[in-house]
C-alpha cells in the first residue's frame, strides 16, 4: 500500500516521461483557464472588496450571449462587439442595482448579493438561450483547430493548437491588464480604490464609476474565458460548478494578487491532473473534484493569507 | 394595541431572561404549535403535508444547523449539504446494521457522526478566517460528495448507487418506508424539529451561545476575555453539523424515502440552505423557519400556484423563473433589510407594541 502511494507513481513518472509531459501540459492548460476565472475574481475583489461569486456564471453568460448572437445570423466579430456591449450594460446594472444600495455593508452581505446575482443570471440565461448546451463558434473566431504531435523523450506528446492559443491569449491578456493597471489613469484610480475606498473618494475618484469599470473588465475577462472554455468543451450551465475551482486557486494565490491568481491557477491545474493521473486509480478515480481544495487547504495551514496575499494584521 | 406588555411585571431574573418574556408571545407560540400539531394533520391535504410542510421542517432544521456556525459563530460554511449527507448515510447504515433499534434513536445518533466529521473539517477554522474558511469548507463538500459516490459500503453495494429506506415502526405505527402515511411522517418530523429547536434555543441562550457570539463579534477580543477559541469553534462546527446531520437523516427517511443520495446533498443544496439562513436572518432561530418557509413556498407557488389561477407555465419555464425569482429575492432582501426576515419581524413587533402611535 505504502509502495503504491509513495513509490509507484514516481516510478511511472520516470518510466514514461512523455506521459508525464502530456499530463503536465494538460494540467497547465486547465490551470490557465482556472487562472482566468480567478483573475476576474481578483479584479473585482481588489477594487471593491466584493467576493464576486457570480464570476463563474458571467463566463457562461458571456459565452452564451456570443453564441446566441451568432445563431441569430450576426457575423462573429460584430457578435463579439455586441457581447461586450451586453457585458458593459451588465456591469452598469450590477453597480447601480446591487452594489450602490449595499455600499458599506459587511462583506458577507455583498458576497450573498453576488450569489443572488448568480441565480438571476442563470435564470435570464436559461430564459433567453434555453438550458441545453451549445457549440462555441471556434472557426468564425479564427481559433485554430487540430493538434501538433511532438516527438520527445522517447514518446509522442500531443499539443492541441487550441490549448496553445488559449495559453498565448491568456498571457497576452494578463500582460495587457498589468499594463492597464500600471500605466493608465483609470488603472491608477483602480489601485487607489483598492488601497482605501475613503482615501480614493477624498481625492475625487468616483467609486461608482470605478466599480462599473472593474465589473466591465471582469466581464471582458469572462468573455475570453468563456470562449476558450467553450471551445474546449461546450457552452453549458455546468460550467459554473467547474468555475468553483477558481476558489482554491484564489485562496492559494491570495485574493488580492494578480500574479497569485496565475501561479495559483497553474499549481492547482497541474497538481490536480498529476494527482488524478498517478494517484487517482488507487482510490477509484474522480479525485480531480476535490484534490484542488485539499491542496489549497494544505497551503492555507502554512500561509493563511495565501501565497501572495497581503499579510493579515489584526487589531482590536 | 393587542400586543402590549403593560402590567406584566417580571419578579425574578429568570423571568427577565425568558425566551418569551411577554404573555402574548407565549400565547402566539402555543397557537402556532397547536396549529402545527393538531390543525394541519387533521385538515391538511396529503399534498400540502408532503410537499410543503415536510420540506419546510427539514430545511428549517438544516438552516438552524448552518445558522449556529454561520450566524452565531460567524464562520461561513459551504459544506452544509455534505454534512446532511453524512447524517443520512450514517442513519441508513445504522438502521440496516442494527434493524431492531428504534429509528428515532438512529436519527438522533446519526447527528453525532455528522458532528464528528464536521468538527474534523472545522479544524482549519482556527487559522483561517472569512472567505478563506468558506473555501476550505468547500473541500469538505466535494470530498464527502465524492465519498458518497465512490464508497459502495455506504449504500450497501446497491447497483444503482441509490439507497432504499427500510420500513421502520414507532409504537407499532409505520413511520418510514413506502407504507408510511405523510401525516405520521409529518408528526414524527414535527416532534424532532420541536425538540431540537428547544434544545438549540437553550444552548444558544446560555453560556455556550454567548461564547459563540463573542467569537463571532471579534475572535481576538473573545480570546483575550478568556474564551478558548479552538474548543469554541470546534463546538460550533460540531453542533452545527449535528443539526445538519439530523436534518439530512430526516430528509432521507421522512421525506425522500430513498434515492440517489449524492444528488440530494450536492453543493447546490449547501447554497440553498445558506440562502435560507441569509434571507431568514443570521443569528436568529426564528429566521431559520422564516427563510426556509420563503424559499420553499416560492418554487411551489411557481410550480402549482400559477397553473391553478389559469396561467399555464411549462415546468421548465417555472424552473427558470424560480432561479430568477430566488436570485431577485435574495438581492431585494439584502438591500431592503440585510439582517433578514427576522429583523423585519422584530420591527413589526415594535410597531405593533406602540400602535397606533408612531413611538
Amino acid at each position: 500500500m505504502l509502495y503504491n502511494i509513495f513509490i509507484d507513481p514516481f516510478m511511472q513518472m520516470g518510466g514514461a516521461p512523455d506521459l508525464l509531459v502530456q499530463t503536465l501540459w494538460e494540467g497547465l492548460v486547465s490551470g490557465v483557464l482556472y487562472a482566468l476565472i480567478a483573475l476576474g475574481f481578483v479584479l473585482i475583489f481588489k477594487a471593491s472588496g466584493v467576493f464576486n461569486f457570480a464570476q463563474g456564471i458571467m463566463v457562461v453568460f458571456a459565452a452564451l450571449t456570443l453564441v446566441g448572437f451568432h445563431e441569430k445570423g450576426v457575423p462573429a466579430w460584430i457578435a463579439v462587439i455586441l457581447t461586450l456591449g451586453v457585458m458593459y450594460v451588465l456591469a452598469l446594472a450590477v453597480e447601480r442595482v446591487v452594489l450602490r444600495p449595499l455600499v458599506n455593508q459587511p462583506d458577507i452581505i455583498l458576497f450573498m448579493a453576488t450569489f443572488g446575482l448568480t441565480y438571476v443570471l442563470i435564470g435570464i440565461g436559461e430564459f433567453i438561450f434555453g438550458g441545453e448546451p451549445k457549440q462555441m463558434i471556434t472557426e468564425q473566431l479564427f481559433l485554430p483547430r487540430g493538434a501538433i504531435d511532438v516527438k520527445m523523450l522517447g514518446g509522442r506528446v500531443t499539443f492541441q493548437k487550441l490549448d496553445i492559443a488559449a495559453a498565448v491569449i491568456a498571457t497576452v491578456m494578463i500582460g495587457a491588464l498589468a499594463a492597464f493597471f500600471q500605466y493608465t489613469r483609470i488603472g491608477r484610480a483602480l489601485r487607489a480604490v483598492a488601497d482605501s475606498h475613503k482615501a480614493a473618494l477624498s481625492v475625487g475618484i468616483s467609486l461608482n464609476q470605478i466599480w462599473a469599470i472593474v465589473w466591465f473588465a471582469a466581464g471582458i475577462v469572462a468573455l475570453i474565458t468563456g470562449v476558450m472554455w467553450g471551445a474546449r468543451s461546450e457552452v453549458s450551465f455546468g460550467l459554473d460548478i467547474i468555475a468553483l475551482k477558481a476558489l482554491p486557486v484564489l485562496i492559494l494565490g491570495g485574493f488580492t494578487s494578480i500574479p497569485g491568481a496565475i501561479v495559483g491557477g497553474l499549481i492547482i491545474g497541474i497538481g490536480e491532473k498529476i494527482a488524478e493521473f498517478y494517484w487517482g486509480p488507487l482510490v477509484g478515480g474522480g479525485i480531480e473534484n476535490w484534490i484542488a481544495y485539499v491542496i489549497a487547504l494544505g497551503f492555507l495551514m502554512v500561509r493563511p493569507q495565501g501565497l501572495f496575499g497581503d499579510k493579515i494584521i489584526e487589531r482590536i | 394595541m393587542f400586543y402590549r406588555e403593560a402590567g406584566q411585571f417580571k419578579k425574578s431574573y429568570a423571568a427577565d431572561m425568558a425566551v418569551f418574556p411577554i404573555l402574548q408571545d407565549r400565547i402566539g407560540i402555543a397557537v402556532i404549535l397547536f396549529i402545527a400539531a393538531v390543525v394541519i394533520p387533521l385538515t391538511g391535504s396529503t399534498f400540502f403535508i408532503s410537499s410543503v410542510m415536510i420540506p419546510f421542517l427539514v430545511f428549517s432544521l438544516a438552516a438552524m444547523g448552518l445558522n449556529i456556525v454561520t450566524g452565531y459563530t460567524g464562520l461561513i460554511s459551504l459544506g452544509t449539504g455534505a454534512f446532511m449527507g453524512v447524517g443520512a448515510f450514517a442513519c441508513y447504515k445504522l438502521t440496516t446494521i442494527f434493524p431492531n433499534v428504534n429509528i428515532i434513536i438512529w436519527i438522533i445518533a446519526s447527528g453525532a457522526f455528522s458532528a464528528a466529521i464536521g468538527a474534523a473539517f472545522g479544524l482549519p477554522s482556527l487559522r483561517i478566517k472569512g472567505f478563506y474558511l468558506a473555501v476550505a469548507t468547500l473541500a469538505a463538500q466535494f470530498f464527502l460528495e465524492w465519498c458518497f459516490v465512490r464508497v459502495p459500503w455506504l449504500y450497501n453495494y446497491s447497483a444503482s448507487g441509490a439507497i432504499q429506506v427500510p420500513q421502520r415502526t414507532l409504537f407499532g405505527v409505520v413511520i418510514t418506508g413506502a407504507n408510511a402515511s405523510p401525516t405520521t411522517r409529518y408528526m414524527v418530523l414535527l416532534g424532532v424539529v420541536v425538540l431540537l429547536t428547544w434544545v438549540a434555543s437553550n444552548i444558544l441562550h446560555g453560556r455556550v451561545g454567548r461564547t459563540f457570539m463573542a467569537v463571532r463579534d471579534m475572535d481576538i477580543a473573545a480570546e483575550l476575555m478568556g474564551i478558548r477559541l479552538l474548543p469554541a469553534k470546534l463546538l460550533a462546527f460540531a453542533l452545527s453539523s449535528f443539526y445538519c446531520g439530523v436534518a439530512g437523516a430526516v430528509m432521507m427517511f421522512l421525506w425522500y424515502g430513498g434515492g440517489e443520495a449524492a444528488d440530494a446533498f450536492n453543493i447546490r443544496q449547501s447554497f440553498n440552505i445558506l440562502f435560507m439562513v441569509i434571507i431568514g436572518g443570521l443569528g436568529s432561530l426564528i429566521g431559520c423557519f422564516m427563510g426556509a418557509a420563503l424559499l420553499n413556498i416560492v418554487p411551489i407557488i411557481l410550480k402549482f400556484g400559477l397553473p391553478a389561477i389559469g396561467i399555464a407555465v411549462a415546468s421548465e419555464t417555472a424552473e427558470h423563473l424560480n432561479h430568477l425569482l430566488v436570485g431577485g429575492l435574495i438581492i431585494f432582501f439584502l438591500i431592503v433589510e440585510p439582517h433578514g426576515l427576522a429583523r423585519l419581524w422584530q420591527i413589526t413587533k415594535q410597531k405593533l407594541r406602540t400602535w397606533p402611535f408612531p413611538y
